[in-house]
């Protein structure tokens, strides 16, 4: 028999996953390791169990859920390309349910505008932390309509095992058609807001990385090019996508703004 | 202390060996497959970051040679220096072929558009000159003024590696602060050795003039 696999996932199974020792040892997790080779060491003892993720903010019916209540929700397999700021980027077979189902349990209220995150934090934990630059819990945001989104996925683990610490474990945020740093990693926090919420990187450096920081060759960091990109596992440099390939889905989203500005 | 030419040369030896050593390492690891997930990332930071750690070390044998006498060492600065270009070439050829894949026009728009890559660029344009003009007929033909003059040059590109260095991270800064950090030491004393000489140290009280 075929395994079950929705249409989204399948109209991007194009491209050849990276592997599971690729994905899991070059990581950006900052509060374990600047160095992306060493996070996967230093991550290894991160206990995550028990988790809880809180949900509120303008919701109905707010919610703190235990991680086995999302491991309930109906999972799937998606196939994503994953394209970092810094110009690599891999393809990535996660399993895990649509940012949609989780809202709708918690039911925004019609004055929500924007979904806040924010990530663990504990100095314990993650001693290198205080080494990181940047300021800590790493939070970040979408738009509600980019939440609501059939693409944006929170992802529960990869290649059909749990989440790996090094990913982000044990749940954590995929919006394939943005740059890596906006799919923040091991979410405690999920809260609906009418203004748009602060997000580490823009706050550390707003003029190199904007709320939307949408992948666009066009547009180039302040200190380097993103036209192209450097796919794991090759030696020579491919062009960057539009929306990281995901244009047809989601450029309508941005109908109308001028993409330079709302970097 | 004193070395005699057959010793001179066993060192000299020793330490074109030694030099040797990060280039012999990173091959072994690149043998085994042990370069990690992204080895072309990792050879153009390692080569560069070599580089650099050669132009310190370069920079190191004038404050020695001052401060604890040790004349002894100018003998190996310029096979030094020329290590430190040796791996900065290594850098650029990794850059060049991996991140530009060998394209001239790519190679220029990249010099033009990313003030870290000029700066980088500048930086190893300015060791050109130096490595070609390291022999002993080129120092004899610009006479031994005009080439000290030239190989000043190397203060200012070792600023611009640290810089270039310090440009490419996102947040964690503190491998280009401690090269940083290092290299503002030693210009520093080059700063300072430089105004001792120049104010001439009274050797009694001045005299009051009346």
């Amino acid at each position: 028999s075929s395994p079950a696999v929705n249409p989204v996932s399948n109209a991007h199974a194009i491209e050849q996953p990276n592997t599971l020792q690729e994905i899991t040892h070059y990581n950006n997790y900052y509060e374990f390791s600047t160095n992306k080779s060493a996070v996967a060491k230093a991550a290894e003892h991160f206990v995550t169990s028990p988790w809880t993720v809180e949900v509120g903010g303008l919701v109905g019916k707010p919610r703190t859920f235990d991680l086995m209540d999302l491991l309930k929700i109906e999972h799937e397999e998606r196939i994503y390309r994953f394209r970092c700021v810094e110009g690599w980027s891999m393809v990535i077979p996660w399993q895990g349910f649509r940012l949609k189902k989780l809202l709708d349990l918690v039911e925004p209220l019609g004055s929500a505008k924007f979904v806040a995150f924010e990530s663990y934090y504990d100095k314990e934990q993650m001693p290198n932390a205080k080494y990181s630059g940047i300021d800590l819990p790493y939070v970040e945001g979408l738009r509600l309509d980019e939440a609501l989104h059939p693409l944006t996925l929170i992802a529960t683990g990869l290649y059909g095992q749990p989440m790996p610490n090094q990913n982000g474990a044990p749940i954590r945020l995929v919006v394939p058609w943005k740059y890596g740093f906006k799919s923040i990693k091991s979410i405690v926090k999920i809260t609906l807001t009418d203004t748009m919420p602060e997000t580490t990187w823009n706050k550390l450096a707003p003029d190199e990385y904007g709320f939307y920081s949408n992948v666009n060759p066009n547009v180039d960091h302040p200190r380097w090019s993103q036209a192209t990109e450097q796919r794991i596992g090759e030696l020579s440099r491919r062009p960057s996508l539009m929306f990281n390939g995901y244009a047809e889905e989601v450029a309508g989203l941005y109908n109308g703004m001028d993409l330079k500005v709302n970097f | 202390m004193r070395t005699d030419k057959k010793d001179l040369q066993l060192n000299k030896f020793l330490v074109f060996m030694n030099a040797l050593v990060p280039l012999a390492l990173v091959a072994w690891d690149g043998f085994r497959h042990q370069l990690g997930v992204n080895p072309v990332e990792f050879l153009i930071r390692y080569f560069g970051v070599m580089a650099l750690v050669f132009v310190l070390v370069t920079l190191t044998i004038t404050p020695l040679r001052k401060i604890f006498g040790w004349g002894f060492l100018i003998k190996y600065r310029r096979m030094l220096g020329l290590f430190a270009f040796f791996y900065a070439c290594l850098h650029l050829i990794a850059y060049l072929g991996f991140d530009r894949g060998w394209s001239l026009s790519s190679t220029l728009a990249d010099v033009i558009k990313r003030p870290f890559i000029t700066i980088g660029m500048a930086s190893f344009l300015m060791l050109v000159p130096l490595a070609i003009t390291s022999t002993d007929r080129m120092l004899h033909r610009l006479g031994a003024k005009r080439w000290l003059k030239l190989h000043k040059l190397v203060y200012v590109l070792a600023i611009g590696g640290v810089v270039h260095f310090y440009m490419i991270v996102k947040s964690d800064v503190f491998w280009p602060l401690v090269f940083a950090f290092i290299l503002m030491i030693l210009l520093g004393y080059r700063l300072y050795a430089r105004q001792q000489k120049n104010t001439p140290k009274p050797k009694t009280q001045p005299k009051k003039t009346a």
